[in-house]
């Protein structure tokens, strides 16, 4: 009797940790999902929940029928293309530096990933000003590859460290009995390495481009033309006004976080497991 | 085959660096920018913004983690639902709690009107409240991860430590004391540390929620940078950063020290 009471005391206090849990994660993005299906006066009336919930706001964006969404498709297409370019080229660059660090073992290779590390560590918004005046010297503001190129700086240092941490885990005896049958380094790369590497591959790879994606303060340094921009400073663009579409800000905020939060979740295993063991080795 | 991270070292970051501090070179514009009062408010916000954010978000994480091992089915699923601030992209998430302060329209003052009938205050025009929302948006945002991380250091804590420790009729705050912290000790400082460094460099938080207003004063380093490029004043952006340097670098000898262990 005494351990069933005691049983749901615990229950209880588990229970008062939880809902205020719960509550504060969920509201932000609760608050995010009612404004996209609010009509705009039930929503700025501070209703918990609109009394004629209408997708109307997600119709007005898709056809593009307003000042601020007159390029939302091309915007959204940019940001995929960004996201997508500043992942294939982090994972070509950082898998080739990984391999020759870890498997060729070149020389001053430790002090380049020393180097790189160095870089991961420098908090990127302190780079921010000098890097948009090097683009600046380089002539590549205004041009999407600018921003490319930037995030790919960004990207890359911690990726070759995972990506290096992983490869030091194959057996060296694998590249052995690969030479000995006659592998030259690029076959070794492309038959032995690549195959082994796959997961930690496909989780730096999502590391790139989810971090390209969600990236605010370059995207809005380097590209201004509204035909460029993705749909991040398209979004930050929304609050230039005094009377800004709110409803609409939250509608294309709702479709611009669905794709990474979907990724993440599909990924979770190895985002989890690969990069916050990376993260943080104690 | 190291030849392509080098051009990338090479042209984004050493050129950019060096031209950044060949910008900040004068020693006339570190005396403007100390006489410049957005500037110390700006240093006091950081200092403000690291302690206060870092340790209660450390200390919740901590006091979270502990929840989030405990084994039931529900909260599972919780902390399915918990992760989704960090899986989630900032930007919209911070524009929707900055909708949600704002005095006239905004959720959180009609609940506090329908609960009291008085009016709420005007969340991001007063200067210490707007920086202690924005420290919250940060806390928001980062909270799961640093609970994960935490979670994961107490899984590989051994449970039979537990065990014994139950039989020998320890109460919770003794395991807590004599097991749980003695383990996580090591990897509380180090993710504290690692906050550190990127809290430094978290724009989003202040500049999509306040803008660095009201009046330019809950600025931080990460912002200030942008507020000098826009008033088209670049050396004392890069004197800012060049300022910070003495707070990030020994964080990240720390880190690296670390690291390379």
């Amino acid at each position: 009797m005494k351990s069933s009471w005691r049983r749901a005391s615990t229950e209880a206090k588990l229970l008062l940790v939880g809902i205020p849990v719960l509550i504060w994660t969920l509201l932000p993005i609760y608050h995010l999902v009612l404004f996209a299906i609010s009509p705009k006066e039930s929503a700025f009336a501070g209703q918990l929940w609109p009394d004629h919930p209408t997708l109307h706001n997600f119709a007005v964006v898709f056809r593009e029928q307003h000042y601020y969404l007159s390029h939302f498709w091309l915007q959204l297409w940019n940001s995929l293309v960004i996201a997508v370019s500043v992942g294939v080229l982090t994972l070509v660059v950082a898998t080739a530096a990984a391999f020759a660090i870890s498997r060729l073992r070149v020389r001053g290779g430790r002090t380049v990933m020393n180097l790189a590390l160095f870089t991961y560590f420098i908090p990127a918004a302190f780079l921010a000003v000098p890097m948009y005046k090097t683009m600046g010297n380089y002539g590549l503001l205004n041009n999407q590859w600018s921003l490319i190129l930037a995030m790919v700086t960004i990207a890359a240092p911690y990726s070759i460290w995972v990506l290096k941490q992983a490869s030091d885990k194959l057996p060296y005896e694998l590249d052995e009995a690969a030479r000995i049958d006659g592998a030259s380094p690029p076959q070794l790369f492309r038959l032995v390495y690549l195959p082994l590497m796959t997961p930690s591959l496909v989780a730096i790879g999502t590391y790139a481009l989810l971090l390209a994606w969600n990236e605010y303060l370059y995207a809005f340094l380097l590209l201004s033309n509204d035909t460029q921009i993705t749909l991040s400073v398209a979004l930050g663009n929304f609050l230039a006004a005094d009377d800004s579409p709110w409803e609409l800000l939250m509608t294309v905020g709702l479709i611009y976080a669905l794709p990474p939060a979907a990724i993440y979740y599909a990924f979770k295993r190895y985002m989890v497991g690969g990069l916050t063991a990376g993260a943080v080795k104690s | 085959m190291i030849a392509p991270y080098l051009l990338v070292f090479l042209l984004f970051v050493i050129y950019p660096v060096g031209y950044g501090f060949w910008l900040a070179r004068h020693p006339a514009t570190y005396v403007r920018l100390v006489d410049d009062p957005i500037f110390s408010r700006a240093v006091i916000n950081t200092l403000v913004f690291l302690i206060i954010g870092i340790n209660l978000k450390m200390v919740v994480a901590l006091f979270l983690s502990g929840f989030f091992v405990q084994a039931r089915t529900w909260i599972k699923w919780l902390s399915l639902v918990f992760i989704l601030p960090w899986a989630v992209p900032s930007i919209p998430t911070i524009l929707s709690i900055r909708f949600m302060l704002n005095p006239e329209w905004g959720l959180v003052n009609h609940v506090i009107f329908k609960l009291t009938g008085a009016d709420g205050p005007n969340w991001l025009n007063d200067p210490w409240i707007a920086l202690s929302m924005a420290i919250l948006v940060h806390i928001w945002k980062s909270l799961p991860f640093w609970t994960l991380i935490l979670i994961a250091g107490r899984l590989a804590i051994p449970g039979e430590l537990y065990e014994a420790a139950s039989v020998d009729g320890a109460s919770t705050w003794q395991k807590f004391k004599w097991i749980t912290w003695p383990s996580l000790q090591t990897l509380y400082l180090t993710s504290s540390i690692l906050s550190m460094i990127w809290t430094l460099g978290d724009f989003n938080s202040v500049y999509l929620l306040t803008g660095g207003g009201p009046a330019d004063l809950t600025h931080v380093l990460a912002t200030l940078g942008i507020r000098y490029l826009r008033l088209d004043q670049v050396n004392l952006s890069m004197a800012a950063i060049v300022c910070a340097l003495p707070l990030v670098l020994p964080l990240v000898y720390f880190m690296m020290k670390r690291l390379s262990k």
